[in-house]
């Protein structure tokens, strides 16, 4: 069942065209990679989604209404979630305070257990809970902005380049991580430009270049793919 | 510092660091006059540093409302010195009605925790009315545009007043509670000055707790620090908005109703501009969009305020220096912008920081 269908969607910046006719879907449960080279409008599909931006033509469907129009931070309680590319966190807020503003949105009781589970996933942010977003090391940060998104209990959860900046080894750490979210059923949309790993993990792939879907196929095929292999993976 | 010495000499520098010395020395000069001259006693300084501590405090209030909403917009609220003003004039017939009934006296802590809050709602609403109608339309805008507009708003808050009161000034009963003085070793200090000390600290807590501790504070700091990742935490944040422009308005109604039980000249339509700029300057002393610099720059200016002409300026001769305690707020703003305009505490007051 399609939990999000993004429909020819035209995005601007002022009056430059950005995203010229998007469409794809995402399933429930499903990891969906979407990558591209820089400026190929990866970011801006993320953030037409989330409501940052509004599409000028086509529809966003979510869980089968439509949210072109709606506000980034009305659909955060509607469960759509995202971690911004450069992470985003409050540098000025303590990593606790980073992670209450992940559950802002929530009303119910469970928020203090939730935080706790954060802990026991990511325990070097319960070591730093106290100390400043900013003084965290690059691979902290994101780690908190990954945590501070799931406080909100997503049920799809959108990552902007989640290992940009990492040291590799960082970044098995990062993808681990989300295959360990979606085995807990969060559907997870993942913008890469290390296309290598995000097809390792993603189920399907969507191929942007220059604000339009070039290829899309599964993530087996896609890594298979020439045209693949030669521009985004380096395989000659 | 003293960078005329090398190649890259420039007037500017030059003139500047001429200004510094000559300060200095202005003052070196003036406060050891009039120390050997023993004129003003131990006693007297205690006092002066009291009120100007009481005064300071005033300050404080007014200059968190300038803070808090530098800190969430990068704007100078102009018109902050009228929100001032607003809650401050309202209540002086409340306080009035108040006294007839006797209820002021029999009550007094009642009494004024009422007007505060009153006076509170009224510049509150009225600092929420500002952002509404006169900012909001115009959020990303060049800067001058929504400083225009709030000297129009000035204009318009002080001219509605005066239409609605009269031009004249209208004085806060007096309460029999706060008159009379405490001694403290051989030191009287007026009760009103205690009282004005410990209420607008409190005051301060308040806000410390609410800016630190709370749901809305913390939403407050994360608006102030990235816009669009707090609207991804489901942060409305143009309701955030309009609550900072809400709780400075709050302080600024209390240090109203505080200014007018302590100083005894009274209110009128045009009350909130000197206020209104001095509190800018703590502000940008402090080091405008920090909290604690915006209570610690009241505090410093209402000090200096009260002891710097008696030390400095009468030590230097120069006749009838109590008279020049405004000179002193604005030659201290002039000399904090060029030789610190990041402030005590605080950032720069900038054009980068978008
Ligand atoms: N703030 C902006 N203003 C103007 N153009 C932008 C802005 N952000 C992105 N763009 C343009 O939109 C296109 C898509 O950018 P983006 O979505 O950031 O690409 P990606 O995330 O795939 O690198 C690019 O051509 C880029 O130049
Ligand atoms: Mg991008």
């Amino acid at each position: 069942m399609g939990l999000l269908e993004v429909n020819d969607i035209h995005t601007y910046y002022g009056n430059i065209h950005a995203l010229k006719g998007i469409s794809f879907e995402v399933d429930s449960g499903e990891i969906i990679a979407l990558i591209g080279s820089n400026g190929a409008g990866k970011t801006t599909t993320l953030r037409t989604i989330s409501g940052l931006m509004e599409p000028r033509e086509g529809q966003v469907i979510y869980d089968g209404e439509d949210i072109s129009s709606a506000r980034a931070d009305t659909l955060v309680s509607r469960g759509i979630s995202m971690v911004p590319e450069g992470r985003g966190v409050f540098a000025k807020l303590t990593v606790e305070e980073n992670l209450d503003m992940g559950a802002y949105a929530r009303r119910d009781s469970g928020i203090k257990d939730d935080l706790k589970g954060m802990y026991g996933l990511f325990p070097r942010l319960q070591e730093r809970r106290r100390q400043l977003a900013g003084t965290l090391s690059g691979g902290e940060q994101q780690m908190l902005a990954i945590a501070r998104a799931l406080m909100a209990q997503p049920r799809l959860l959108l990552l902007d380049e989640p290992s940009m900046g990492l040291a590799p080894v960082l970044v098995d750490g990062v993808f681990d991580t989300i295959q360990r979210i979606a085995s807990e059923g969060v559907t997870i949309l993942l913008v890469e430009q290390n296309a290598h790993m995000a097809l390792q993990v993603a189920d399907r792939g969507y191929v942007l270049q220059s604000g339009e879907v070039a290829i899309s196929d599964t993530a087996e095929n896609l890594q298979q793919n020439e045209t693949v292999q030669k521009t985004y993976l380096g395989i000659d | 510092m003293f960078k005329w010495r090398s190649d890259d000499f420039s007037w500017v520098d030059f003139t500047i660091d001429v200004l510094r010395v000559l300060i200095v020395l202005g003052v070196v000069v003036g406060a050891w006059n009039t120390l050997s001259s023993g004129r003003i006693s131990f006693a007297q300084w205690v006092n002066l540093f009291a009120a100007g501590l009481s005064q300071g405090s005033i300050y404080a209030l007014i200059a968190l409302g300038y803070t808090l909403v530098y800190g969430i917009l990068l704007m100078i609220n102009f018109a902050h010195g009228e929100v001032f003003m607003a809650g401050a004039f309202s209540t002086v017939f409340l306080a009035e009605a108040l006294n007839r009934t006797g209820f002021l006296n029999e009550q007094p802590v009642l009494a004024i925790l009422l007007m505060i809050a009153f006076a509170g709602l009224v510049s509150m609403s009225v600092a929420i009315l500002l952002e509404r109608i006169a900012y909001r339309p115009l959020r990303g805008s060049p800067r001058l545009v929504p400083l225009i507009t709030a000297i129009g708003a000035s204009f318009f808050l002080q001219y509605t007043f005066r239409g609605l009161y009269g031009s004249g000034f209208k004085a806060y009963p007096g309460v029999k509670a706060l008159q009379g003085v405490i001694q403290i070793g051989g030191i009287s200090i007026p009760v009103v000055q205690v009282f004005v000390f410990c209420a607008a600290l409190l005051l301060m807590l308040c806000l410390y707790w609410l800016v630190e501790r709370t749901r809305v504070g913390k939403a407050m700091r994360a608006v102030s620090e990235n816009k669009e990742v707090a609207r991804l935490m489901g942060i409305d944040i143009d309701w955030v908005i309009m609550f900072t422009f809400g709780v400075g308005g709050f302080l600024a109604g209390s240090a109203g109703v505080i200014n007018g039980l302590f100083r005894p000249q009274g209110v009128n339509f045009y009350m909130g501009f000197i206020p209104g700029i001095k509190a800018f300057t703590a502000a940008v002393l402090g080091g405008i969009g920090n909290i604690p610099g915006a209570m610690l720059g009241g505090l410093f200016l209402g000090v200096i305020e009260a002891i710097g002409p008696n030390l400095v300026l009468a030590g230097l001769g120069i006749p009838g220096a109590n008279q020049l305690k405004d000179v002193i707020a604005f030659t201290m703003l002039v000399l904090v912008l060029i030789f610190r305009p990041q402030g005590i505490l605080g950032e720069r007051l900038s054009e980068t920081k978008a």
